[in-house]
């Protein structure tokens, strides 16, 4: 799967939303970002995919609530006095999903710069390579774009890499 | 989208109305032949296609529908008796119409149907028809004005004129004395009259429908040719108040009684609806029987569930605080808000309810055509066409029954000389039945056939490796071999089934509804095949339980009984996860052990049984909250893995409860299942 493309405006930059998960700093297209939402109560759903173990109620529709951590390698901690959940929308086969991430902390919308960002590293990464699209340096610290795109892909029917998980009595 | 664009589309959406109307009109005419009132709407519905098509700019669909409609019209005017073939021809026309509207239609298709429509008019006209053809009608005397500002409203005079030329010998004269002089001569107005002497076997009617759409304020005289001169000129002022009067059958044409009395209901039903600007127009007449319907797209009803879905919410937390506070203002308010939005509730989840009438009259027509094909003698018989069922239930529910129905009809059903040797009367028959249990409605097809053959249905399986030779298999489990993909038992493939596709369509389709398929079937005497799908696939009345600290919801129509876990039968059955209820051995599953292996028990552990059909299995849970009946939300693809749910539905304080999906986990339990998905 190639990575999903980032859409940098014409003069390089990208309006973008920042926030915190599990030590890591990740920024996302604002274009995504449907709404940020003060914790809600979790609904666990047991048998699925972990990175989309739970749903919330978010206006009276029910929506996955996901956890990066998952995707990112990271130690499950729980939320603290500042978590928020963002909600988003992305296209997955053509059908728009609207998705809660659940974060630590939200930061800003802030305007990225091609010229900052690089692909990551083959080496000494604590995640898999493909989850990010790039990194962007910014102030002395790294934020990573994640390819949510390919992360979530994997938990569709079909998607082939899942593992087969079933209930047994 | 333009007021031009928007005004296509419903007439599209009306030409599709009348068309269905037109053609339950005409299997009921194919069952009913000398019925005068079906001949009428069967007329009607082709002159309102011809009517507004042609006022849409739909002129091939105008100029076909006309020509199907003059041929009817003999029939109309028992001229030529209605016959089978007749009504056959005039299906395949409302075919070819349905496929000019959507833009693929096939002109020499519709050239051959015509040809075939003359031939079927042939072949009635030999036969008697109930009343000879009208005599002494030599024609008629005709004079009229175009409305002020008709040509602003669509009229074309210059059609009127060759439809009029049409029907017999024409001889028109323009009547130019109106045309004002040159500097007064408005543009947009119509000046000319028209003398018109008719000579041809042509009733009153016919001349009035042509100018059905500007009746009203036309000026206009109509005389037979018979009467002129011997009578001072007859005024009509307007056809339709004319014939709507007491006297109307007693004044004009008297040369031809016998023509207008069949029509008479024509008109006097328009005649109510007469304070249009087109009050004839049975266009109008449409309109005003369907004023009590509006027609919703069914994504602004989820949304307006969606809504009332929230306002239940809030107004739940407001009686909430209603019930801390002191202030009984606030108190008596919240209480009415708590009885309002409850009946809102249930208002908005009836709106999405349709009958199954609406489904089941679409295979009278696939019954008809299998008949024909067939040629075998076959009878639909509806029952419980009031049933109600949820419109997506319904349009899911289509295609299979359209498998089932033509499996019933080619491999059920035997043909006439197979039936007498059985002793069974000549037709077959197959039943289409709808009725309500439960949360449930069941729909079942049974027909009086040859049943299936469960010895041919086992060595095809066994030829194709689906069973082993030597495994005993059940009756039942045999049957449900059909629904396997690639499975057919016709020896020859024919046009209408035999490929093995269909029915493994039909059961993947069900299972989707979250319903069963229930399949019975006796040698020699018939098949009967039972689809139980929930009523609706948006709302689930359903029953409350705790499981470690998450609530979820039990489906209310697969509960049977809920009784409490005691220690005793909880130690006892460790290990082997049966449980004893009335002598019979149960199966149960442990809920906590898998929704939450990490939480406590409870002391008190209560088992819901739930049942679908013969297979039961208990459930073990920590606490029954009670019921519930609320919007199901699906699942996010994302969380397709969580097979044991079917759904997810919002509590009355805003939090998620997941619905168990009972059909799931009766086959994580059964090992009956276990052993036929082996076997298949």
């Amino acid at each position: 799967m190639d990575k999903t493309v980032i859409n940098w405006a014409e003069d390089g930059t990208l309006e973008a939303l920042t926030f915190d998960i599990g030590g890591e700093t990740f920024a996302l297209e604002a274009t995504l970002v449907r709404e940020i939402l003060d914790p809600l109560p979790v609904t666990h759903v047991p048998g699925s995919e972990p990175l989309v173990g739970a749903v919330v109620n978010f206006r009276g529709r029910v929506i996955p609530l996901a956890d990066l951590r998952m995707a990112f390698g990271m130690a499950h901690t729980p939320p603290g006095p500042d978590a928020r959940i963002v909600v988003i929308e992305i296209n997955l086969d053509d059908e728009p999903v609207l998705i809660g991430l659940s974060t630590d902390r939200v930061n800003e919308v802030t305007s990225l710069s091609r010229q900052d960002a690089e692909p990551p590293p083959e080496l000494g990464l604590s995640w898999p390579r493909e989850n990010v699209r790039t990194m962007v340096r910014r102030a002395g610290d790294v934020l990573l774009v994640p390819d949510l795109v390919r992360i979530f892909g994997r938990c569709l029917k079909g998607a082939g890499d899942t593992a087969d998980f079933a209930l047994s009595a | 989208m333009s007021d031009q664009d928007e005004q296509i589309t419903a007439f599209l959406v009306e030409a599709e109305d009348v068309l269905d109307q037109t053609e339950q009109a005409l299997l009921d005419l194919g069952s009913n032949l000398g019925n005068g009132d079906l001949v009428d709407a069967v007329f009607r519905g082709l002159h309102t296609i011809k009517g507004s098509g042609a006022m849409f700019g739909f002129n091939e669909l105008a100029d076909f529908t006309h020509k199907c409609e003059t041929a009817f019209d003999k029939v109309r005017k028992n001229v030529v008796p209605a016959t089978g073939e007749l009504v056959s021809v005039i299906l395949a026309a409302c075919d070819h119409m349905r496929a000019i509207l959507a833009g693929d239609a096939n002109e020499s298709r519709g050239r051959a149907i015509l040809g075939n429509l003359s031939e079927a008019m042939e072949a009635a006209s030999f036969i008697d028809a109930p009343v000879a053809l009208p005599q002494g009608q030599s024609g008629w005397h005709l004079t009229f004005r175009l409305p002020p500002g008709a040509l602003g409203t669509g009229a074309q005079p210059l059609s009127m004129l060759a439809e009029l030329a049409d029907m017999g010998d024409a001889r028109v004269m323009a009547l130019t004395d109106a045309i004002p002089p040159l500097c007064d001569l408005d543009l947009g107005e119509y000046y000319i009259g028209w003398d018109i002497t008719l000579v041809g076997p042509i009733s009153r009617d016919q001349i009035e429908d042509v100018f059905l759409f500007m009746a009203d304020d036309m000026d206009m005289s109509l005389v037979p040719l018979a009467e002129e001169g011997a009578m001072s000129e007859v005024q009509t002022p307007t056809p339709a108040a004319e014939t709507s009067a007491p006297v109307a059958d007693a004044a004009p044409a008297p040369a031809a009684p016998a023509i207008n009395v069949p029509a008479l209901p024509d008109h006097a039903e328009a005649a109510p609806a007469d304070s249009g600007p087109r009050g004839a127009d049975p266009m109008a007449r449409q309109a005003a029987a369907m004023a009590e319907t509006v027609r919703v797209p069914a994504d602004r009803l989820d949304e307006l569930m969606n809504r009332v879905g929230e306002l239940v919410i809030a107004q739940s937390r407001l009686s909430q605080l209603a019930g801390l506070s002191d202030d009984l203002a606030l108190r008596s308010v919240a209480e009415e808000m708590e009885r309002l939005s409850g009946d809102l509730r249930s208002t908005t989840m009836v709106l999405r309810m349709v009958p199954v009438s609406q489904l089941f009259s679409r295979f009278r027509r696939l019954v008809h055509d299998l008949a024909r094909e067939t040629g075998k003698g076959i009878e639909l018989v509806t029952e419980g066409e009031t049933t109600e069922v949820d419109k997506t239930v319904v349009e899911r529910l289509f295609d299979p029954l359209v498998h089932i129905i033509r499996n019933s009809c080619d491999h059920g059903l035997e043909d006439a000389a197979a039936r007498a040797a059985s002793g069974k009367p000549a037709s077959g028959t197959v039943r289409l039945m709808a009725h309500q249990a439960g949360g449930q409605v069941v729909i079942t097809i049974a027909d009086d056939g040859r049943g299936i053959d469960t010895a041919r249905v086992r060595a095809k399986a066994e030829a194709q490796g689906l069973i082993d030779p030597n495994a005993t298999v059940s009756e039942q489990d045999i049957m449900q071999l059909i629904f396997h993909p690639g499975f057919s038992t016709a020896a020859q493939v024919t046009n209408l089934s035999g490929r093995g596709v269909g029915m493994d369509v039909v059961k993947r389709t069900i299972e989707m509804l979250r319903g069963q398929i229930e399949v019975q079937s006796r040698a020699g005497q018939g098949t009967e095949i039972a689809l139980r799908i929930p009523l609706t696939l948006a709302i689930v009345e359903g029953l409350l339980v705790r499981v470690g600290q998450q609530v979820y919801v039990i489906p209310l129509s697969a509960v049977e009984e809920c009784l409490e876990l005691s220690g005793e039968d909880d130690r006892r059955s460790r290990g082997r996860n049966l449980l004893t209820i009335r002598d019979r051995l149960v199966p149960f599953l442990r809920l906590r052990e898998m929704f939450s292996p990490n939480a406590v028990a409870d002391l008190f552990q209560k088992v819901v049984v739930v049942a679908s059909g013969d297979t039961r299995v208990g459930l073990v849970v920590d606490q029954i909250i009670g019921s519930h009946q609320t919007v199901i939300k699906s699942m996010s693809p994302l969380q397709h893995q969580a097979s044991a749910f079917a759904g997810a539905t919002i509590l009355g304080d805003g939090t998620v409860a997941l619905i168990l999906d009972i059909g799931h986990l009766l086959n994580v339990a059964s090992p009956k299942e276990e052993r036929l998905r082996a076997a298949g």
